[in-house]
């Protein structure tokens, strides 16, 4: 997605994956999770990408932008499958570039500004947690294609969440200036978490059918990393807010439109651009 | 898949394949000069196919060729819907957002024209994913002469999760006693790493 040219092998390529084996009336369904998906690793992906040659050390510039890479690596795995399942011609550079945010369907905690380092690191590390326990889960997808995606994405956050939980223990577990950085952000981020477990019918159609886990079986899974990490870094975690944040279904906060305004400047301005 | 065991006599099936698609073309008016590169291809075989690929270098460790990655899955014939049987070389990205991997594509779709064998398709293979554990040993070596010290377990034993990872050797003095510095490196498939005896960093190819 980083270069419009990259559909132009389309022609050439054949693929070996077919979307015939998923019936018709899941479709809509599966869509719908697959822009999920696939829009929390790109405008995650897109925000790390901020940082580049801003990280407070080279060798943390380097680190986030490797873990923007794999985001937005894993969001043209995502959002290519679901063009397809939509099959209304749409290719990954379509869904990233031509909707707007109100089609955007990536959970509201991505999108937040970076802020410090240490608010990048919070954000990042709770959705890594989430991302580790999801993608666990989707191995064993009745869907094949959505299970070898979700094998391969998952060995790379595995990779990320070390990352960010290192981060997070080392700055809450740090000086003073670090440890009130990461508590601040960590009691203004948290309110963005209920979204990553309240089930729609999108959620739960595909549960039913196979193709996805029900999200309240993530939970307990997530609660019990992040508390184990929270610990180490002498961090608690903060009372619950259930405050009802619906990105997922293109309700956003006012951010993801100016971050979307820049990253889809090119193509707007200048409709099928190629690199 | 047709049953390769069915062809009569004693030619190599893949030979006979390629014969029927090679006629099949020089049939068709006007491209005497595709015909011509068709007629060449004819002659080669899988093998051919394998020597090409050796020769296609991996863009950002230039040591190495696609073959020592371990991203070529297969280089095969399968029927295509004319009744000919098309060249298809399956390939899996090694990480999802390694840039190297369009760039690789390119050189392999670029080889596989100029090897004469532009009707060919590359196909992405996505499971099993790539690993580490992929390299071949060749690749290990040339990895390690070329100053970047090759992973050091396997991803397959899931041991490496649980216990402390392995020592990372310098690659330039052999030393074990290396510290990590950045869990990333120039590349997505690298670490940083430097060496306390001989005091030189030095990339290291992660186990992933």
């Amino acid at each position: 997605m980083s270069s419009a040219q990259n559909s132009t092998h389309g022609a050439q390529s054949a693929s070996v994956r077919s979307t015939s084996h998923i019936e018709e009336e899941l479709r809509p369904a599966l869509f719908q999770y697959l822009l999920r998906l696939g829009d929390t690793s790109l405008v995650l992906g897109q925000r790390l990408g901020e940082w580049v040659g801003h990280a407070p050390a080279l060798e943390e510039d380097l680190g986030l932008a490797n873990l923007s890479l794999d985001l937005i690596g894993q969001a043209r795995l995502f959002l290519t499958y679901a063009g397809e399942i939509e099959g209304r011609g749409r290719d990954e550079d379509a869904l990233a570039f031509l909707r707007d945010a109100p089609f955007f369907a990536n959970l509201t905690l991505a999108e937040q500004p970076n802020g410090d380092f240490g608010r990048t690191i919070v954000r990042q590390y709770l959705l890594d947690a989430w991302q580790v326990e999801l993608y666990e889960a989707l191995q064993s997808s009745r869907d094949a294609r959505l299970g070898s995606i979700a094998v391969k994405a998952l060995k790379e956050t595995r990779y990320h969440v070390h990352y960010s939980a290192g981060w997070l223990v080392r700055l809450g577990d740090g000086t003073a200036e670090s440890r009130r950085r990461v508590l601040e952000a960590l009691e203004d981020l948290w309110r963005f978490t209920d979204e990553l477990f309240v089930a729609d019918a999108v959620d739960e159609r595909l549960a039913r059918a196979g193709i996805a886990p029900a999200l309240v079986d993530l939970k307990p899974r997530w609660s019990a990393r992040i508390d184990a990490t929270l610990r180490e870094a002498t961090l608690e975690r903060p009372a619950p807010s259930p405050y009802p944040w619906y990105g997922k279904l293109g309700v956003h906060t006012e951010h993801l439109g100016h971050m979307l305004a820049e990253m889809q400047h090119l193509q707007r301005t200048y409709p099928e651009a190629r690199w | 898949m047709r049953d390769s065991t069915q062809s009569q006599g004693s030619r190599d099936p893949r030979r006979e394949r390629l014969d029927a698609a090679k006629r099949a073309r020089l049939e068709e008016a006007g491209r005497l000069e595709e015909a011509g590169r068709l007629e060449e291809a004819g002659r080669l075989d899988g093998e051919r196919v394998w020597q090409l690929l050796e020769a296609v270098a991996d863009p950002e460790i230039p040591v190495l060729s696609v073959l020592d990655l371990g991203i070529v899955r297969y280089v095969r014939w399968v029927p295509s819907g004319e009744g000919l049987d098309r060249l298809h070389v399956g390939i899996t990205p090694t990480y999802s957002g390694c840039p190297a991997t369009e760039v690789i594509r390119q050189a392999i779709r670029r080889a596989l024209d100029e090897g004469g064998f532009p009707d060919a398709l590359i196909d992405e293979v996505l499971a099993p994913a790539w690993s580490s554990d992929w390299l071949t040993e060749g690749g290990r070596k040339k990895l390690a002469s070329f100053g970047i010290a090759p992973p050091e377990h396997t991803v397959s034993d899931p041991r490496h999760i649980l216990r402390a990872p392995a020592p990372v050797t310098c690659p330039r003095c052999g030393g074990r006693d290396t510290q990590r510095v950045s869990e990333f490196g120039s590349t997505p498939c690298k670490a940083h790493y430097r060496c306390t005896a001989c005091l030189e960093p030095f990339d290291y190819f992660k186990c992933l």
